[in-house]
């Protein structure tokens, strides 16, 4: 428990102090920054409910070995409604009942909007691809669908 | 104060390095650091305790390593044997990922090889996961080891001694089991442009094919290669998770390479598909597991090297 580093999240410096030199972002994340947004599930990049931005790239933070993004710019779930106002995918989700058990949410809220930054309307199979690395044992996707959607028609107006 | 003083530390034990120099050098003094790319076979052997690091090189930053170019393409020897390099050659770093591999630039050159990086896990995995990290697992059902292994691939390795260059087939010495030397970086790859930049030919330059049980996220319970090299005209294939190191058929290559049209696609005759599909079959030795039977993994590559030689050379 030797390892003392500085991490950039969400746009503040967060030193992380006295870690084992194998924790995961996600650990670290959750357990030594309080940011529990981030959901922990698998840990072999399976579910995708632990996913993050690093430097613009959407990436499962339990595959990533934290003291390594030292220097990187780390964006979580919680950056996105940073005083309660929800974004406009989180928002969708509610609205269309994308949203069941809850858990896997964040990591599709994240993964949704890396797509629409990306392709502003995208195809169904787009969609499709796009949260391939998502599960969700509740809804049976079609609902968040129908949030992506609603998202990429409101963008459009 | 004292966390703060702490927090402007650096970890002792990791170390993120921007060039090949750093990186080697911190692994020659640490006989105990190990070599972290993406992560996504890393991270997972970590968070199951199944490997415990001591020290870590993290080499993602290393520019030197990423992305791809052209070598020698004016037509000069490329380093690659008597025939090959007629084309010019592919440098592919190590630290390229499945998603830059998908880009349309690099489809153009090896079409192949992007087929096989848009098969792999998620968009999370291919963002993160690097042609460098699949050769140093090296396992069996790695998606990009058969197209490499058609591609004859030259594995390019680098320490604080030294460079060395190893053919994948010396390279991959058996299931997840590679001749990479403690201190050695893997800094890419060299294979061969099996046609010119600009062909104008209508013959395929090849294909991957994979067979899982579903289409995303799912390790190969079979796969394959085939490349037209337009080059030497020869048809080169490599199987994937049908033996311990990924094969070459190379009778069936030898049978099949005269007997089609390399001037433009035709009807191929059906009895040379057949032949040429059960003699690919022959050539692999695949096992019963978890993931599928012997006898069902035989049938596939049949089946897929079929499709990939009409996908080719066919004409409709
Ligand atoms: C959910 C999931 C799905 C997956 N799906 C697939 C799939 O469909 N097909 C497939 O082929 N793979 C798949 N994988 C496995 C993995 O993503 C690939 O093998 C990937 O290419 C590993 O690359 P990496 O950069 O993440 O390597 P890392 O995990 O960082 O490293 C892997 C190994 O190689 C060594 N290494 C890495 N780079 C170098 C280098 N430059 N020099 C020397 N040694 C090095 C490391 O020390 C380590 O032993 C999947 C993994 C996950 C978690």
């Amino acid at each position: 428990m030797s390892e003392h580093y500085q991490l950039r999240v969400n746009g503040e410096s967060r030193p992380v102090n006295d870690a084992w030199l194998g924790e995961s972002l996600l650990y670290v994340l959750r357990e030594r920054l309080g940011l529990a947004g981030t959901k922990n599930a698998c840990e072999q990049g399976e579910c995708g409910s632990c996913s993050v931005l690093i430097d613009d790239v959407l990436v499962c933070s339990c595959l990533v070995l934290a003291a390594s993004a030292m220097d990187r710019e780390i964006s979580t779930v919680e950056s996105l409604a940073p005083d309660g106002d929800l974004s406009d995918v989180q928002r969708a989700f509610v609205e269309a009942g994308a949203v069941q058990c809850g858990f896997c949410t964040p990591g599709l809220i994240m993964a949704v909007h890396d797509l629409l930054d990306q392709k502003p309307s995208p195809s169904d199979l787009e969609v499709r691809e796009a949260i391939s690395g998502n599960l969700c044992r509740c809804t049976g996707y079609v609902r968040i669908f129908d949030a992506v959607q609603r998202v990429a028609a409101e963008r459009e107006e | 104060m004292l966390a703060e003083l702490a927090g402007a530390l650096r970890a002792m034990n990791v170390k993120v390095a921007r060039t090949l120099d750093e990186a080697c050098e911190r692994l020659a003094e640490n006989p105990e650091a190990e070599v972290l790319a993406g992560g996504t076979d890393f991270m997972v052997e970590v968070n199951y305790r199944h490997r415990s690091p001591k020290a870590v090189v993290a080499i993602s930053a290393v520019r030197e390593i990423a992305g791809w170019r052209l070598e020698n393409e004016s037509g000069g020897a490329g380093g690659m044997g008597a025939d090959a390099g007629r084309y010019g050659t592919l440098w592919i770093g190590a630290n390229m990922t499945y998603t830059e591999m998908a880009t349309p630039a690099f489809e153009g050159l090896l079409p192949s090889l992007t087929q096989a990086a848009r098969t792999v896990g998620s968009p999370q995995i291919r963002n993160a996961g690097t042609i460098g990290g699949n050769l140093g697992t090296a396992s069996p059902a790695g998606d990009t080891l058969p197209v490499l292994a058609a591609l004859d691939a030259e594995v390019l390795l680098r320490s604080a001694d030294g460079s060395r260059e190893l053919a994948l087939s010396d390279f991959i010495t058996g299931p997840k089991q590679t001749a990479l030397q403690q201190g050695e970086i893997i800094t890419g790859v060299r294979v061969p442009l099996v046609a010119p930049t600009d062909a104008s030919n209508d013959i395929g330059r090849g294909e991957f094919l994979k067979v899982g049980t579903r289409n995303a996220m799912v390790i190969s319970v079979a796969g394959l290669a085939l490349i037209a090299r337009h080059d030497i005209q020869r048809v080169c294939v490599g199987l994937g998770s049908v033996a311990a190191v990924p094969v070459r058929p190379t009778e069936a290559e030898e049978w099949i390479s005269p007997r089609l049209d390399w001037q433009q696609r035709s009807l191929l005759d059906p009895v040379d598909v057949e032949t040429f599909g059960e003699m690919v079959a022959q050539a692999a030795s695949p096992i019963d597991d978890h993931r599928s039977t012997a006898v069902y993994r035989r049938h596939a590559v049949g089946v897929m090297a079929k499709r990939a030689l009409v996908r080719t050379f066919g004409s409709n």
